[in-house]
């Protein structure tokens, strides 16, 4: 290991797990969004959001290298 | 469902299919190496496959065409349960920017082919990492036959019956795979991945608006539920535990799997595996819409003599006959790159950890290629016997053990990249516990991926691989505490320094 501390922004990466593993939060039809019943388009929502945070990781570990 | 031939289909499928066929023959020339004959060339395609080939070539290994069968098909029997696929395949994603990169670079620093090989050089262990290869090719294998289950339904689809295409198809993968190695499945990720996004995103932008919209098609999949009495388009409460576990111990066996490590170690760098965590997960935005293919099956009021068949028919019945044609062939093209990737992967592991370990340790560059060649070709081989005469359900039962072994190695391969404090025999026992725990768990409960507990008068149900892994963990930190306080004990007693 090159011994370094891990970044601070890494937290970031635990957020989707957060987000998306309390399951009885997001288990609701409402409300809805186009005809997506909530359990849906909150999880399809995680997507980008998920590709968004990796991205802010990926911009803290750069300015560190 | 009609077996007459659809002869527009079929063409566009056969010229589909000779099109990849002659790229992966091509593939040999493709970024051309000194020679292919290493196993890094042959394996690996040269550890240089920058951001985008890596894009392609992992989302096509990783969503193949089982996935896109099978998840839809999930859905569609069982409702808002078959989703976990989709939180699965997001939360990987930080899981690999956050250690695929370290992996890649360990690997490329020392010449590393293999989870094993990994393994070997952290712990100098040979019993690990056998362990480790040997549930690397034990997973894989019914992998590689479901990707054919998933051609067949194409095939039948199509109207084509009997053994004869999924041989020839089988047969002429195996030729180009044998002369090319891992170029011929990422040049024909290309074409694949293109095909397929063209053909999901057509499906979920045409075929709602067929049958009256989003909202309908959850009506009317919420009323098929109500009137078959089980499943829904919402979870039930016992169902919380087994959708969060699923989609954890999936994420996390999933790179695990021979033929993503082979994606990964393949790269050029570790920041483009960074890059590809960011960018991947647009395959997920796809795979959860291609999921609510299943309910359209309901709103389609279709009639199906299999939940496999969901997507083939839903594709037949409402697109024109050239486009089912193009979409076909996607998922039959979907399952010959994953299936390539496979067997390379599991090759990889024969050759390294088995071939160059035990049998001929002084084996050359392009001894090492050749063993690899001819144990991919086995290996596709075997999976297609398997294929053709054993039970689908065989496969599946293989498949959820193999999820369950490949989960098990995730201690062996990932701690010793960031910690010291694991030994070899400590990680050893716990992969004993965790594989034969597991097993002898799944087992009991007539292979079902869900394990249920009592706890002070509360039952749940949790994955059976996620409690198996938890078992490993226990064993080896155990284990791990028991060997380094007897260590400790020896040292203070032999000291020199002890009065």
């Amino acid at each position: 290991m090159n011994g370094r501390r891990p970044h601070r922004s890494l937290w970031l990466l635990l957020v989707p797990y957060v987000g998306l593993l309390w399951v009885p939060f997001y288990n609701t039809r409402a409300p809805e969004l186009w005809g997506f019943p909530f359990f849906y388009w909150y999880q399809l929502i995680w997507v980008p959001i998920t590709a968004a945070l990796t991205w802010l990781v990926y911009r803290g570990l750069r300015h560190d290298d | 469902m009609t077996t007459d031939i659809d002869v527009t289909a079929l063409a566009i499928f056969i010229a589909f299919f000779v099109l990849v066929t002659v790229m992966g023959f091509i593939a040999a020339r493709w970024r051309r190496p000194q020679t292919l004959a290493r196993l890094d060339e042959w394996g690996l395609g040269g550890r240089q496959f920058g951001t985008w080939i890596t894009w392609f070539l992992v989302g096509g290994d990783f969503y193949t065409a089982y996935t896109v069968i099978a998840v839809p098909a999930l859905v569609y029997a069982v409702g808002a349960y078959g989703f976990f696929a989709l939180p699965y395949t997001i939360i990987v994603y930080p899981f690999v920017f956050a250690v695929m990169p370290v992996l890649w670079r360990v690997a490329k620093e020392n010449g590393y082919i293999t989870a094993a090989d990994v393994v070997h050089g952290r712990y100098g262990s040979r019993p690990l990492e056998l362990a480790v290869a040997v549930t690397g090719v034990i997973a894989t294998m019914p992998y590689i036959a479901l990707q054919l289950v998933g051609m067949a339904a194409v095939f039948r689809a199509i109207g084509l019956v009997g053994e004869l295409p999924l041989v020839t198809a089988f047969v002429v993968l195996a030729i180009y795979t044998y002369s090319s190695g891992l170029r011929a499945p990422a040049l024909i990720a290309f074409v694949k991945d293109i095909m397929i996004y063209i053909a999901v995103i057509a499906a979920v932008a045409i075929i709602p608006s067929r049958l009256g919209g989003y909202a309908a098609v959850f009506a009317a999949a919420d009323a098929a539920f109500q009137a078959k009495g089980s499943g829904g388009i919402l979870l039930a409460p016992n169902q919380f535990l087994p959708y969060a576990t699923l989609a954890l111990g999936s994420a996390l066996a999933a790179f695990m799997y021979p033929h993503t490590l082979t994606g990964i170690f393949a790269s050029a760098g570790a920041n483009t595996i960074r890059k590809n965590a960011i960018l991947l997960p647009a395959y997920t935005l796809l795979l959860g819409l291609l999921a609510l293919l299943g309910y359209m099956g309901h709103a389609a009021g279709l009639t199906l003599s299999s939940n496999n068949d969901v997507v083939p028919v839903l594709f037949k019945t409402l697109f024109p006959s050239w486009f089912a044609g193009f979409a076909f062939a996607a998922i039959a093209i979907g399952a010959l790159v994953p299936a390539a990737v496979m067997s390379i992967g599991a090759a990889n592991l024969f050759t390294r950890n088995f071939w160059k370990a035990y049998v001929n340790p002084e084996i050359s560059h392009a001894g090492e290629a050749q063993v690899a060649k001819i144990t991919s070709l086995a290996v596709k081989v075997g999976a297609l016997l398997a294929t053709l005469y054993l039970p689908t359900q065989f496969a599946l039962d293989l498949q959820l053990l193999g999820g369950l072994w490949i989960l098990q190695t995730f201690p062996a391969l990932v701690f010793g990249l960031f910690v010291e404090w694991f030994c070899a025999p400590a990680l050893l026992a716990g992969w004993v516990a965790g594989f034969v725990g597991g097993t002898w768990l799944a087992w009991s409960d007539g292979l079902k991926p869900l394990h249920t507990l009592s706890f002070a008068g509360v039952t749940f149900s949790l994955y059976v691989g996620l409690l198996a892994l938890a078992i490993n963990l226990a064993v080896a930190a155990i284990v791990n505490a028991g060997l380094r306080l007897g260590r400790r004990r020896t040292e203070i007693l032999t000291s020199p320094q002890s009065r």
